[in-house]
């Protein structure tokens, strides 16, 4: 494509050819996305989605303005001003108390040391919390305690009405990078190369109290630990910047399994030896863990790669699943699985049993018919030949979205309504299904058309 | 757009051409509905071109004249528009003038009436009349109106302006229009006559004022110094003058009032206001005629008093001084205010703009734009965004019109007590040897005061026009044929019997005259060719003079550029209008124009049957204007969508998807013979070519040529680029197409010539880019849907190139430099028909033309597509959506007739109309991007 842009008949330079990235053509007759709206104006990157209810969704990003979205019209429902620095973190906060109305609340945390409460019906700002010593790098909603957690460098306990409960010491100065909560009362904290373990417990002289305990430190991870997922409740996986996968059991935290050279993983499966790597801690950094029952999805440097829980293996990868870094991976209810990464675009995957027959090669568009194509159907063929006798499973590449210019850094899953995507290139961009659209749109205007009783014969 | 002009040359060829094979026998198609179709040359005789000259006239093109019936003098022409000697030639102006003057028949008479003490002014309404001098070859739309004169005899100065051609037919076919703008140019003059009258009056009235004060003083001073008890005749002398110049100033006082009283008489019965001269008794008492002007230029539409109080003195007058023949009559420009007077030039370059050309182009040109205010639902997706502002303008004016009418009201209010007792009636003779014409009206049947506004009289009211209008037709002497007249004697006689009423002073009354002075017409020729409000009013009316307008406010809703909106009561508005309406003015025109002696409109409407052709295949028939009355079938498309679509006119036939071709093949042999832009060479083209001047249309002078342009440079694409198709299919079905190249010019001319194809979203302008030198983002293809874009060398150029490279899924490109175009396939028919790169058409208008009308099709049947119930709701409650899916597709494949990609070009359409459809009116429309997964082919020459 590149190639015949800057003309002649000179030979393959372009990025396209080079790169080992399987590709699909332009011809992709699973991926529903044929319609795309743009959102615009964050004026910085956008790094977080967060979805409020079934139609609405908060972006948040380094213009520390917070806006809410209609996911269906992409309509701009606020804008949300108060933060002064770029947003660190945000979550939802429903409340689950059945006397009152339903009220959704939002919680952000910013890199100017401030928790703030909006309340997303309104759009206005409901509680400002301003005494942090450092910034507010995680936030968590315990909704069974009906308690929210801030992690910074201390690790601080808040009910509803913004009242401290209880606080730690002072852990570092690098703060607690992510959070997840455990069975029975716990948290775990990541924490540099750490894993601490929090217990909150109802304080003993008052009732409204709680009390935060550390439990345990866990310090099996050689480098930092970046993700930090809960698969159910009995276990918990955690990843690191080189590469190491942990599984933990999360009632007593102790290691049931660990993958950490997922680059041989495909050759040795069932090597337990922990060798430090080699290779650049880029390229096998676990960026983002996702899970379902049965797997654990990681975002390994440009890769992905499917570990069963209860093989202990990995069942499939795709080692350069994109051009650099994929940010965030989710698996949808139909066994397909969204990443998207640093190099702009969006790529869905499905989850595809072995067959004895390999797949039919991917029509790649006119290059093939012209003759031109070679070099991608040879980068297909190659990257399938290394997952051939490894994994029983293989990720099947159905479709990509492209429309951002820079890194995708995170999406958001809306079913039937479509998938959010949030980029450094200060755009949020909605894709939906252009069929759906469609008879929706043909819905509305055969309403209207009632409504304005040009239904009827006017002659 | 529906037609095109020199599709109609050389229907002839086709037909020979389907003599001789068989196979194009395929073209022959049920005909288009009457009301679509064009007729071809419609006047041409065996053999001849449709535009050669008509024997004999000695002038290059048509053109208006002014001429005057001056009592000194006798007619003389004043003026011509365009005012260039080179038009009217040889053409014998004052011959002319004799000739359109000697046909007013019914010109005022003003003076003393019998039985009355003071003169009295006419109100007399224009006269409009058509008539042929076969010696001179020409043939005049003429229109005749008076002025006032203080100085004149009689008070009044007969003056007419005459639209002149050498096609009769032209003028017959056009005499509605011609009548309407011809009105405005004349309401305008006699608009600034009324207040250069008026405040001629007041002078008159200070002067008579003075010269009494003084007489009074000599008298008094006699008085005192004659002590003798008898009168000298010195004595006697002076109080006759003064008794006169007493008489004088009573006479002129009437005579104010009378001309005050005008603009609410006129207010009250005609929706068209063009200016309402401001002359409350305080302010025009003191204005003079100069300050009058000068205010208006500085201040238009300014109502406000004058803050200052022009002196004005007196002067003395003698007695018999009122009546002096010896000066000089008064020129028409002081005879009606500079403003006034340079308006009404202003409208008369209008109409000539306006009524240049074929006559065939302006019917052309009518239909479709009458046809064009139905779709406007899918008109947004290619025509003009230009042609479909026209009423734009008049939305801006709908705040002021609230407080005129406020004003019109607090007048009618203000002036209901006086009641009026105008009657003049009789026959006038002029005093040139004329042919002295009897007025013909029904006095002794005065209509009843309950009667004026009931929609009953205007029946009756119509068959008295038409009875005096047989009548009135005559034929004088051997090179005058008075082909056509219309006088308002039964108008008047309304008009003024209704002025004649004592107006109740109750305010409600005069609020409901207003409310309902639509239903009357004062003016014959209102009724006739009621004209839309907006385009009684000149442009630059409407600009400078907002509030003075007093229009409707729903009258845009009913007005269409040629519906001849009958004048119904609003509740009658709702009734089917059915062929035999008495009141079609289309069949009063020709009844009176042809002169035929029976009263054709009690006959139903004419059914379009088929047309009569001769041996040469030309249809006889003239295009008729398009009139409201036919408009029930394909009124659907306007904004009643059938349920099911099909009925509402569109026959299965005709939405074939193979006829239009045939109007093709037709435009194609039509140039051969015809005159071409580009292929002078042909003698006959020359000729024919110098009585045709392009037409220019005075809303879009720029846009017409911009489509001759873009047409011109479409057709040289289609030639030159064996992939024009699929490119074209590209812009067609929404997806961007790119035109990279490194000369900019090159680039332009191409996105130029392929802005024709692009269909606009729904916002003004279209989608195109013309240049871009940044690389493209993923906005960029929502917000546009052809872009010119840079190919340089340096790195910021490979930047755009990656860009291009990475979206190159949502974008088409045409490489200009390597001339290649990477694009999805395209297997359908319509790009095929749209861009046939062996078409013989040559000019960039006609291709123009002929896309507009394919692109029409397309959009009717994105139309149906789009609403059709049953294609996207379930029949049943249980109907699984794949069902429906299915129905779609079967509709869009069988009904439509359309094949492979076509049909995603009507689904695109169709996406388009439901978007703006359902677009909530306060908010933009969502840009959102659609697209496919389609595989690109590149296409090499």
């Amino acid at each position: 494509m590149l190639r015949w842009l800057i003309g002649g008949g000179r030979e393959p330079q372009g990025l396209a050819e080079k790169s080992s990235v399987q590709t699909i053509g332009e011809e992709q007759i699973q991926n529903p996305y044929t319609e795309l709206l743009v959102l615009k104006g964050h004026q910085d990157i956008v790094r977080f989605l967060v979805q409020i209810d079934d139609c609405r969704f908060a972006s948040a990003g380094d213009d520390g303005i917070i806006f809410l979205w209609n996911a269906q019209t992409g309509e701009k429902l606020f804008e949300l001003h108060g933060h002064t620095q770029k947003i660190t973190a945000i979550a939802p906060f429903s409340s689950s108390d059945d006397s009152e109305e339903k009220s959704n609340l939002i919680l952000t945390a910013s890199a100017d040391k401030t928790v703030i409460v909006w309340d997303c019906t309104t759009g206005r700002q409901v509680q400002k919390v301003s005494c942090f010593h450092s910034t507010v790098k995680c936030l968590t909603v315990l909704q069974r305690l009906d308690v929210w957690l801030s992690g910074g460098s201390d690790l601080c306990v808040w009910n509803r009405k913004l009242d401290l409960l209880c606080k730690t010491s002072h852990l570092t100065d690098a703060g607690i990078s992510t959070l997840v909560e455990l069975p029975k009362n716990c948290v775990a904290a990541a924490v540099g190369k750490e894993l601490i373990i929090f217990r909150l417990t109802a304080s003993s002289d008052k009732s409204e109290g709680w009390n935060i305990l550390e439990v345990k430190r866990l310090v099996d991870h050689h480098d930092n630990i970046l993700s930090l997922v809960s698969v159910n409740d009995l276990t918990f996986v955690t990843g690191s910047h080189v590469g190491e996968l942990i599984v933990w059991d999360a009632i007593d935290w102790t290691k049931q399994a660990s993958e950490c050279n997922f680059w041989e993983s495909s050759v040795h499966p069932d090597s337990q030896t922990e060798i430090k790597l080699s290779q650049s801690p880029n390229e096998t950094s676990v960026q983002h863990l996702t899970s379902d029952e049965e797997c654990v999805f990681a975002a390994v440097g440009k890769g992905i790669y499917v570990y069963n829980l209860q093989m202990k293996r990995v069942i499939a990868c795709q080692r350069t699943a994109h051009d650099s870094s994929v940010l965030h991976i989710e698996k949808l209810p139909n066994r397909q699985l969204i990443s998207c990464s640093e190099d702009g675009s969006v790529r869905i995957w499905e989850l595809r049993e072995k067959q004895q027959v390999p797949a039919e090669p991917v029509p790649t568009g006119f290059f093939n018919m012209w003759g031109f194509g070679r070099a991608n159907k040879q980068a297909n063929q190659a990257a399938k030949k290394t997952q051939e006798n490894t994994t029983m499973h293989f990720l099947e590449l159905v479709g990509d979205l492209i429309g951002h210019s820079s890194a995708v850094q995170m999406f958001l899953y809306f079913g039937e309504l479509g998938l959010v995507t949030c980029s450094a290139d200060h755009l949020v961009i909605l894709w939906k299904d252009g069929e759906r659209e469609s008879r929706l749109r043909s819905l509305t205007l055969f309403q209207k058309l009632a409504q304005n009783g040009d239904l009827q014969l006017k002659f | 757009m529906i037609g095109a002009p020199d599709v109609v040359a050389l229907a002839r060829q086709e037909e020979e051409e389907a003599a001789a094979g068989g196979g194009a026998e395929a073209w022959r198609e049920p005909p288009l509905p009457e009301e679509y179709s064009v007729p071809l040359a419609p006047f041409g005789g065996h053999g001849a071109s449709p535009w050669a000259r008509a024997g004999g006239s000695k002038f290059l093109r048509d053109f208006i004249l002014v001429a005057e019936f001056s009592e000194q003098v006798g007619p003389q022409p004043l003026l011509t528009v365009p005012d260039d000697a080179k038009v009217p030639g040889s053409f014998d102006l004052n011959y002319f003038s004799l000739r359109i003057m000697s046909v007013d028949y019914q010109a005022s008479f003003v003076g003393h009436p019998p039985g009355c003490a003071y003169p009295k002014l006419n109100f007399v309404e224009d006269s409009k009349v058509v008539l042929g001098d076969s010696k001179e070859g020409a043939f005049a739309y003429v229109h005749h109106l008076t002025l006032y004169d203080l100085e004149a005899r009689g008070f009044v100065r007969p003056f007419c302006m005459a639209y002149i051609s050498a096609d009769e037919h032209k003028i017959m076919q056009q005499f509605q229009e011609l009548s309407a703008e011809f009105s405005k140019a004349s309401e305008c003059l006699k608009t600034g006559n009324r207040k250069a009258f008026a405040s001629e009056l007041e002078k008159k009235l200070k002067d008579l004022d003075y010269t009494r004060s003084v007489l009074h003083g000599e008298t008094e001073i006699q008085k005192k110094a004659n002590d003798k008890g008898y009168y000298t005749t010195q004595a006697i002398e002076k109080a006759n003058e003064l008794a006169s110049v007493e008489k004088s100033i009573i006479e002129h006082q009437d005579l104010l009032k009378q001309i005050r009283s005008y603009p609410y008489r006129k207010l009250k019965d005609s929706d068209f206001h063009p200016y309402e001269p401001e002359c409350a008794p305080d302010q025009a008492s003191v204005g003079s005629d100069q300050d009058l002007a000068a205010s208006d230029l500085a201040e238009p539409g300014e109502t406000t008093p004058y803050s200052h109080v022009p002196s004005y003195t007196p002067k003395l007058i003698k007695a018999k001084s009122a009546k002096c023949f010896d000066k000089k009559l008064k020129t028409l420009e002081e005879l009606c205010d500079i403003y006034f007077f340079t308006q009404t030039l202003d409208q008369l370059h209008q109409i000539e703009r306006t009524f240049r050309g074929d006559v065939c182009y302006l019917l052309t040109n009518q239909i479709s734009r009458a046809l064009l205010k139905q779709q406007s639902i899918t008109n947004f997706l290619f025509e003009d965004a230009s042609f479909l502002d026209e009423k734009a303008p008049e939305k801006h004016y709908r705040g002021c019109q609230e407080l005129g009418q406020d004003a019109v009201e607090r007048k009618c209010s203000e002036e209901s007590p006086t009641p009026k007792v105008v009657v003049s009636l009789g026959s006038y003779k002029s005093s040139v040897e004329c042919v002295p014409i009897k007025m013909e009206q029904d006095i002794d049947d005065p209509p009843e005061p309950a009667m004026t506004e009931s929609i009953t009289f205007e029946h009756q009211e119509n068959l008295d026009y038409l009875d005096a209008d047989i009548k009135g037709s005559i034929s004088s002497g051997e090179s005058i044929e008075v082909l056509g007249t219309e006088k308002s004697a039964s108008g008047l006689t309304k008009s003024e019997s209704q002025a004649s009423l004592p107006i109740s002073p109750s305010p409600q009354a005069g609020r409901s005259k207003v409310g309902s002075r639509r239903t009357v017409s004062e003016d014959s020729i209102e009724v006739l060719s009621t004209c839309p409000s907006e385009a009684l009013i000149p442009e630059d009316f409407k600009a400078s003079y907002p509030s003075a307008i007093n229009e409707e406010p729903y009258a845009d809703d009913e007005e269409g550029g040629l519906r001849f909106a009958p004048r119904l009561n609003p509740d009658d508005a709702d009734e089917p209008e059915d062929g035999s309406n008495p009141e079609n003015p289309a069949q009063v025109d020709s009844a009176c124009c042809i002169g035929k002696e029976s009263p054709r409109f009690l006959e139903p409407l004419p059914s379009p049957g088929p047309r009569p052709c001769d041996e040469d295949g030309v249809v006889r028939i003239p295009p008729q204007p398009y009139r409201q009355a036919e408009q029930g079938p394909c009124g659907g498309f306007a904004g009643s969508p059938h349920p099911d679509g099909v009925p509402g006119g569109l026959l299965p036939h005709e939405l074939d998807s193979r006829y239009p071709a045939g109007g093709r093949e037709l435009s194609r042999t039509s140039l051969d013979e015809c005159s071409d832009s580009t292929s002078y060479i042909s003698s006959a083209a020359s000729t024919c070519s110098d009585r045709t001047p392009s037409p220019a249309h005075p809303p879009c002078p720029a846009s017409e040529r911009h489509k001759k342009k873009a047409g011109q440079n479409a057709l040289r694409f289609i030639r030159q680029y064996p992939f024009a198709h699929p490119a074209i299919y590209s812009l067609l079905s929404g997806r961007t197409l790119i035109v990279l190249g490194e000369d900019e010019a090159i680039v332009k001319k191409l996105v130029t010539a392929l802005s024709i194809f692009v269909p606009s979203c729904g916002v003004r302008a279209k989608p195109v880019k013309h240049w871009l030198t940044a690389p493209l983002h993923v906005v960029d293809f929502q917000r546009w849907k052809l872009v010119g874009l840079q190919r340089t060398a340096s790195p910021a150029g490979v930047n755009v190139l990656h860009a291009l490279s990475r979206y190159s899924r949502y974008v088409s490109i045409l490489d200009a430099d390597s001339k290649t175009l990477r694009c999805p396939l395209y297997r359908g028919a319509v790009v095929a028909r749209l861009a046939d790169h062996r078409t013989q058409i040559k000019r960039g208008s006609t291709y123009y033309m002929h896309v507009q009308s394919v692109l029409t099709q397309l959009c009717s049947k994105a139309f149906l597509f789009a609403f059709c119930h049953h294609l996207h709701l379930p029949v049943a409650e249980s109907e699984p959506e794949e069902a429906v899916a299915s129905r779609r597709v079967s509709f869009l494949k069988h009904h439509l007739g359309l094949a492979n990609e076509d049909l995603k070009i009507v689904q695109y359409l169709a996406e388009l109309l439901k978007l703006r459809y359902i677009q909530e009116p306060g908010q933009g429309a969502n840009p959102l991007l659609r697209f496919d997964y389609v595989p690109s082919f590149l296409y090499k020459i």
